[in-house]
């Protein structure tokens, strides 16, 4: 079986998986890296966001093979690290506007948001209400308001 | 958390309490012999709110004005309820094992609050747990009806309340004071002189050595510091960090991952299948077996078990909805409609008649169907979220041929529910599963399989015939026929063993839910709401709200129609017809905060509705756009259409325990409306749904989203917490679609509106039964 080394939230880590194996069931289903979930497995509902070198993807449609060694992926639970603290200020923005309800899509919005953020920023502008608008991530509960609050606030602790 | 003194403690039974006249009872709770305190409560009847009528015609009360669908679950848990307890750690925690299932709906944070206020002990001290299945508990472990708070606000008070005096008892001998004298602070029993106990410290001291009944009054509402605060949710830290736990994220030893092929039609059997040593010899694949609902593999990966379920040949016997589409099942339900009558009113009665299509919707969460189950030959271990724990086990444990003392059941933190987690079908075939293949097994539906295979809200139609002279409403009929909604998780069982007390005579299941959950909260003289049902082929069962949001958006266009008729604006209309105070002043609330009858340019409107249930009353205003600029924006792989830019919400539950998250209640229940006016429907096609996907079936997404919302919290008035999680749903559906109709300038007449307009998706083929994950990822990456 072939073996995958490549950086996982600031880690080497090596894996054997077929290579056509998908990264979100080599994270959560080989090595117990659990925050980014299951919604719909074609790239649609967005639950398994997670960061590729910085940008965000969805591990529930890239093969295992197509990973390479210098490959950085972070999932939610490397997040706080790449803001060099406890949380993440995209997820203190979260705590503070209460937005989780069920919270199984949170991970996603969260890692979403962070990538969405630093998209306008590139762009050399603030994120808008078009910005928000186009987030595909679904939630379920509906704390849709809730979270295009906790992005704006995220961002200006950013 | 302040201090406060409790009322002291007289031998006469009864005191009368300055806050709102009524004698101050003292409860009957438990201390448990153990090795620290643990004080109990059994749960109690709630008093039944009077009807209350006043205006134009008034109506007879209505069954859920006596007896409602809360009152009947309250009452149900009585008998059979046993113990709900608290208990004090030597670290100066406080424990609470709730007997009910949190799906984000927010009631660990409550019921710790409610824990935290009785107590006054800090509220980050309270751990919250979900209890397994305790078959003793029978109906008193359903989660539904918005019932949680209702049934558990007074037993897990009465609780906390023993323990703490049983705190100051133990700390009076350990300062040498008299309990009259002690107070309680953040978790610790202070002296007059200053000297300060903790709880932890007396945990063991004021533990009981047997278990005996005793008595205790509760605080005044007077008192309350914590419960009515807006309080941020307790598990939102390991819900932003990912360390939630749901039922596919355990560890449980041994348990692999598990799909099942199921059928290409709803409801298919397998007939034959043609490769099964081929699919088991497939990378990480370590069984194939056939069990009641297809094929089930079970291998190393998920994706490993999505290419075996997409690889595997199978032969069908045909389902229990074969050949049809939604107009055959529309034809059936028309069939089945029971005719309208107007009583002879006289020459000047005219009627306003109105006739509505409601199509199939979906209740899927985010999270999929799923459980894990580990079955041995003598007893077997389940982990799921699950609203129903005591029937998912007896009827898993009936499957598997073992007594019911032998199946565990564990009930988990669930991804959503909406009415989904009613049933247990998961968890069954989980355990199916794990006893042919003999390993333990961590099954999950796929997206598609949830959607095509999944539970749905049925297919109905609802008729109304409203009979006016000017001035004034004199009948108001309503015929609700539907798909059957299966209530097989236990809540049939209640009802069988409250018929007795049920003040709606000799009805159905459905029949008797409808009847005790439909209330119109306006005089319009004679009153009746029906429902009939037809075709049971469908898997169906509750969806958020059950039928109000149907019902009550029928009623509500009726309502606007009427005021048409009669010349007068919807919003002084319904102000003049609403029997109830508390209705009322929602109604106003949002009208003043949402600046109802403002000038709004062509295609776009305003909507105001109204709506009762779960001892409490909900008014949502909402405003659209359907311009054609908005309603064509054109965003990739995107339901657009009009667009609802603001809403505005007024919720009186009688008394918030937690303010802000009744406000993510209402937020929540106002996307759900919102998808079911204008997006969100299953299409059946030749007995398949052909939604398969979020990008096929159309919940309320952020391109729809009001960009305005406000949700206000009324202050207290019963005093007593009524229910929220459902409670936004209907007026919110309503709202949208009364808006909908102002702003077109004709009355929608099927819900979703835009269910018979373009299907807006390609099918996903239905052999193989799901699609393969995509691969190009990392082209998409931003």
């Amino acid at each position: 079986m072939p073996t995958h080394t490549f950086t996982l939230n600031g880690e080497k880590v090596t894996v054997e998986a077929e290579d056509d194996v998908r990264l979100l069931w080599v994270l959560r289903d080989l090595l117990g890296v659990t925050g980014p979930k299951y919604g719909c497995g074609i790239e649609v509902c967005r639950a398994c966001t997670s960061h590729i070198n910085g940008k965000a993807f969805n591990p529930c449609s890239v093969r295992v093979g197509d990973i390479a060694d210098d490959d950085e992926v972070t999932t939610i639970e490397g997040l706080p690290a790449t803001a060099d603290a406890r949380l993440h200020p995209m997820q203190e923005a979260w705590l503070e506007r209460d937005v989780a309800q069920c919270g199984y899509c949170q991970p996603g919005q969260i890692m979403t948001a962070v990538a969405k953020v630093r998209q306008a920023r590139a762009e050399g502008r603030d994120i808008g209400d078009d910005d928000l608008d186009e987030i595909r991530n679904i939630c379920r509960c509906g704390t849709y308001n809730r979270i295009r609050e906790a992005i704006v606030e995220g961002a200006r602790r950013m | 958390m302040a201090t406060h003194r409790h009322a002291p403690d007289r031998d006469d039974a009864e005191a009368r309490s300055p806050e709102d006249g009524t004698s101050r009872r003292r409860f009957v709770g438990y201390l448990l012999a153990a090795p620290t305190l643990v004080a109990a409560a059994e749960v109690g009847v709630q008093a039944v709110a009077a009807p209350q009528a006043a205006a134009a015609v008034p109506s007879p009360p209505q069954a859920p004005e006596l007896l409602d669908l809360n009152d009947l679950l309250t009452l149900a848990a009585k008998p059979t309820a046993n113990l709900i307890s608290v208990q004090v750690h030597r670290d100066g925690t406080v424990s609470f094992d709730l007997p009910r299932a949190e799906v984000g709906q927010g009631i660990t944070t409550s019921s710790a609050m409610i824990v935290a206020e009785e107590m006054d002990v800090p509220l980050e001290k309270v751990r919250v747990t979900l209890a397994d299945a305790r078959p003793e508990l029978l109906f008193n472990q359903l989660t539904g009806g918005s019932n949680t708070t209702i049934s558990t606000f007074t037993p897990i008070r009465v609780a906390a309340a023993i323990a703490r005096r049983r705190l100051l008892e133990a700390a009076a001998l350990e300062l040498g004071s008299a309990v009259s004298e002690l107070t309680t602070r953040a978790g610790a029993v202070l002296s007059p002189g200053g000297r300060r106990v903790t709880y932890g410290a007396l945990a063991e001291k004021a533990a009981s050595v047997e278990s005996k009944q005793v008595s205790v009054r509760l605080k005044e509402r007077s008192e309350f510091k914590l419960v009515g605060t807006p309080q941020n949710r307790l598990d939102a830290l390991d819900a932003v960090t990912g360390r939630k736990r749901f039922a596919m994220d355990l560890d449980v030893p041994g348990a692999a991952p598990a799909m099942v092929c199921r059928p290409p039609t709803i409801n298919g059997k397998v007939k034959s299948v043609h490769n099964k040593a081929d699919v088991e010899a497939m990378p990480g694949i370590t069984d194939v077996a056939v069990v009641s609902t297809g094929v089930a593999v079970r291998g190393r990966t998920f994706g490993q078990c999505i290419d075996a379920v997409r690889a595997l040949r199978v032969t069908w016997d045909p389902g229990t909805a074969e050949g049809k589409s939604d107009a055959d099942v529309l034809r059936e339900l028309r069939k089945a409609e029971i005719p309208l009558a107007v009583p002879d009113l006289g020459p000047l009665t005219e009627t306003v008649d109105a006739d509505f299509t409601f199509w199939f919707a979906s209740n899927s969460a985010l999270e999929p169907n799923c459980a894990v189950a580990d079955v041995r030959s003598n007893r077997a271990e389940i982990w799921s979220g699950l609203k129903s724990p005591v029937v998912a086990q007896q009827e898993i444990a009936a499957k598997l041929g073992l007594p019911q003392s032998a199946v565990t059941v564990h009930v988990t933190e669930g991804g959503g529910s909406f009415g989904r987690k009613l049933f247990y079908d998961a968890a069954l075939e989980a355990a199916e599963i794990s006893q042919k293949t003999g390993k333990a097994v961590k099954l999950m539906w796929h997206r598609t399989d949830d959607f095509r295979q999944g539970r749905t809200h049925p297919m109905s139609t609802s008729r109304v015939r409203a009979a006016y002279v000017p001035g004034q409403v004199l009948s108001y009929e309503q015929r609700h026929t539907s798909v059957a909604t299966d209530f097989g998780h236990g809540l049939g069982e209640i009802l069988t063993s409250m018929a007795a007390k049920l003040p709606v005579g000799d009805l159905t299941f459905s029949e008797t839910i409808f009847t005790l959950t439909q209330e119109s909260p306006y005089d319009f003289g004679v009153t009746t709401q029906l429902l009939n049902e037809a075709d049971k082929g469908f898997n169906t069962g509750s969806m958020r709200n059950i039928y109000s949001p149907n019902v009550r958006c029928a009623q509500e266009l009726v309502v606007d129609e009427l005021a048409k008729k009669m010349k007068k604006d919807p919003y002084e209309f319904r102000r003049e017809f609403l029997k109830d105070e508390r209705a009322s002043a929602v109604l106003e609330k949002v009208a003043e905060k949402g600046e109802w009858g403002r000038r709004m340019p062509e295609g776009t409107a305003q909507g105001i509705a109204v709506h009762p249930e779960y001892h409490g009353v909900v008014a949502v205003l909402a405003e659209i756009d359907c311009r054609p600029g908005t309603a064509r924006r054109d965003l990739p792989d995107a339901r657009t259409g009009p667009r609802v830019t603001k809403v505005v919400c007024a919720v009186d539950v009688g008394l918030a325990v937690n303010p802000r998250g009744l406000e993510a209640q209402m937020m929540g229940g106002i996307m759900d409306g919102i998808a079911h006016a204008l997006t969100s429907s299953l299409h059946l096609k030749d007995g398949h749904f052909l939604e398969g996907s979020w990008d096929n079936y159309f919940y309320t997404r952020q391109w729809n989203v009001p960009p305005e919302l406000d949700v206000i919290v009324m202050p207290p008035t019963t005093g007593k917490p009524g229910g929220a999680g459902e409670l936004g749903v209907a007026a919110a559906m309503a709202a949208v679609a009364c808006a909908y109709g102002r702003a077109t300038g004709r009355m929608p007449t099927e819900f979703p509106v835009g269910h018979s307009g373009d299907l807006g998706f390609e099918p996903l083929p239905t052999v193989p039964p799901i699609p393969q994950s995509p691969t190009d990822g990392l082209d998409h990456a931003h």
